[in-house]
């Protein structure tokens, strides 16, 4: 098994991150789509494993390759790669995970702020940007992202976005990369809290939802 | 100015929290009064009995399983603070524990939990995050063994996949671990080229004599010595253009690339038996073996199959066994039928 993709020190992009956007990748496009996405890459073998570290600009590869053979910008594969996070049947270990925040979208909201401590409990080696949520009034947020990968921020803005659907909520949303010395940030509007009737969740890991 | 005299009974009593604050911080609790009878129910726990609590006895409402003997509310109070294990008679399936403490209307205040029971507990009920006080770990904590569960089938799948990596590895592979020497896959590829250019060439099959003996008195490790030892031999009798291989447990095949002199290939063998009769210290023994060969040659343009060839060699191989051992038989014409006697009238050695 060749391995020189693998590093142990450095820039380094965890393996679940990367096994996330090749799983996206085939889940959604197909196994060929993935090869001729790992071929151009230059991953070899053309799979990642999600229990070990990579070099970051793997990623970066991958990613700018996803970008061309899709003919999409990088920001909108990344927030395809959020959504797909929380609504494919493949991941929804993910969807569950996230909704033990609360039981409306606004508990989530307001537990933005320790998702990245649920997520070293889970995973202790994962990099994870820093969130804080700052409201400003009549359903208005802002969702600062700070610190490692920046490209985190629109597989956020993507994962949110399926979970408002996931809750029945109603949310406007627009992300913006960091820009000079600024973090970046998503805009929300949060039009209903129940706008739709939401997908159940049963905290029983037996149960299917 | 004069404090207003606080009444330490209104004070520590539970009157100073209205039921609807002792609801929120503690959503699992109930009341019992002086009379015995449940008068309060936290929302949860009313939420998980099939049937109302308010009004039950003691009696009625729990069977307790530790600390044994609690039959009544005097029983309960004297826990004062102290751990209780019990079963509701409701919902007795599930085993609770609750930390109870005396009330001074003569009742008892119990805050109940669902312990290790919690798992089976949520999911039979169907409670949600809104079920728990959010000081209450109980979310976090499923949160927990949720994640650490798909992170160890993440790990699980990882090593299945190391395993058919290793396995595969180990199939492809070309060499004998042990030796270092070229394995049977190997050899029989090289024997097939071998006859496919057609050039002259000899096979010879080494089988150990009394390496059993060695491996079963003296153990694997003495075993493993001795075969490292042989294909050192081996290696040192050969050219580099010949290919020495381990195809089996204690069985060796050699080709000899354009090397089908007889005189020459009995002396190589000759030579070879003799260092490998060599006593081999291991510890304070020593290990002593020795080999029987057989040799079969192949004068260019063939017509035998690789099959044919190593039968012909194992052949010699046997006449080798037949006449004694440690010693090297060229195979000939009607060799088969001389071992073929010997087999009749002796028993096979072993193959």
């Amino acid at each position: 098994m060749s391995h020189n993709s693998y590093i142990a020190v450095g820039d380094i992009m965890h393996g679940l991150v990367n096994r996330s956007i090749e799983c996206f990748v085939r889940d959604t496009y197909g196994q060929m789509a993935w090869e001729d996405v790992a071929r151009c890459a230059g991953l070899e073998p053309a799979t990642f494993e999600s229990m070990l570290h990579y070099d970051d600009r793997l990623t970066h590869a991958v990613l700018e390759a996803i970008s061309q053979r899709l003919n999409k910008p990088r920001e909108a594969v990344l927030e395809d790669v959020g959504t797909y996070l929380v609504t494919h049947s493949n991941t929804k270990a993910i969807r569950r995970l996230l909704r033990f925040s609360g039981d409306s979208f606004g508990d989530f909201l307001a537990s933005l702020d320790d998702l990245p401590e649920r997520v070293k409990l889970a995973v202790p080696d994962l990099e994870f940007p820093r969130l804080e949520l700052e409201e400003r009034g009549n359903g208005q947020f802002c969702l600062w992202v700070r610190g490692a990968h920046a490209e985190f921020i629109w597989v956020i803005c993507g994962a949110m976005r399926a979970l408002a659907d996931d809750y029945g909520a109603l949310v406007l949303m627009e992300g913006h990369d960091p820009v000079g010395g600024t973090d970046g940030f998503i805009e929300l509007h949060l039009a209903a809290l129940s706008f739709a009737e939401g997908n159940a969740f049963s905290l029983g890991a037996g149960g299917a939802n | 100015m004069a404090l207003p005299r606080l009444d330490a009974q209104a004070l520590m009593g539970a009157a100073l929290l209205a039921p609807a604050a002792l609801d929120r911080l503690m959503p699992m609790h109930l009341q019992i009064a002086a009379d015995g009878h449940v008068v309060h129910v936290g929302p949860t726990l009313g939420q998980v009995s099939p049937v109302p609590l308010e009004g039950l006895g003691f009696k009625a409402l729990m069977g307790v399983l530790q600390p044994r003997g609690i039959q009544d509310l005097a029983g309960l109070r004297a826990a004062d603070g102290g751990q209780v294990r019990f079963r509701l008679a409701t919902e007795p399936e599930i085993p609770m524990k609750g930390l109870c403490v005396p009330t001074h209307d003569g009742g008892a205040l119990l805050n109940l939990s669902f312990g290790y029971a919690v798992t089976s507990a949520v999911e039979h009920f169907h409670l949600t995050c809104g079920d728990f006080a959010c000081t209450d770990l109980t979310i976090e904590m499923l949160f927990l063994i949720e994640a650490k569960s798909a992170a160890q089938e993440e790990q699980r799948k990882l090593n299945m996949r190391l395993q058919g990596d290793k396995q595969r590895a180990e199939a492809e592979a070309l060499s004998d671990g042990l030796t270092g020497l070229a394995n049977r896959r190997a050899f029989d590829a090289a024997l097939m080229r071998c006859i496919e250019n057609g050039a002259p060439f000899a096979v010879m099959q080494i089988d150990l004599d009394f390496f059993k003996a060695v491996n079963d008195t003296l153990g694997h490790a003495a075993g493993d010595a001795v075969l490292a030892k042989v294909a050192a031999v081996l290696k040192k009798e050969t050219r580099a253009s010949d290919l020495v291989a381990r195809v089996g447990g204690d069985e060796f095949s050699i080709l000899f690339v354009r090397f089908v002199d007889v005189g020459s290939l009995l002396d190589v063998a000759g030579r070879m038996i003799a260092h490998i009769e060599e006593p081999l210290p291991f510890g304070k023994q020593a290990c002593e073996i020795s080999a029987s060969i057989g040799i079969a040659v192949a004068q260019g343009a063939h017509s035998d199959t690789a099959a044919d060839l190593v039968h012909k060699a194992d052949t010699a191989l046997y006449a080798s066994k037949f006449a004694g051992r440690r010693q090297a038989t060229i195979y000939s014409q009607g060799l088969e039928e001389e071992v073929a006697r010997n087999a009749a009238d002796l028993p096979l050695p072993r193959q």
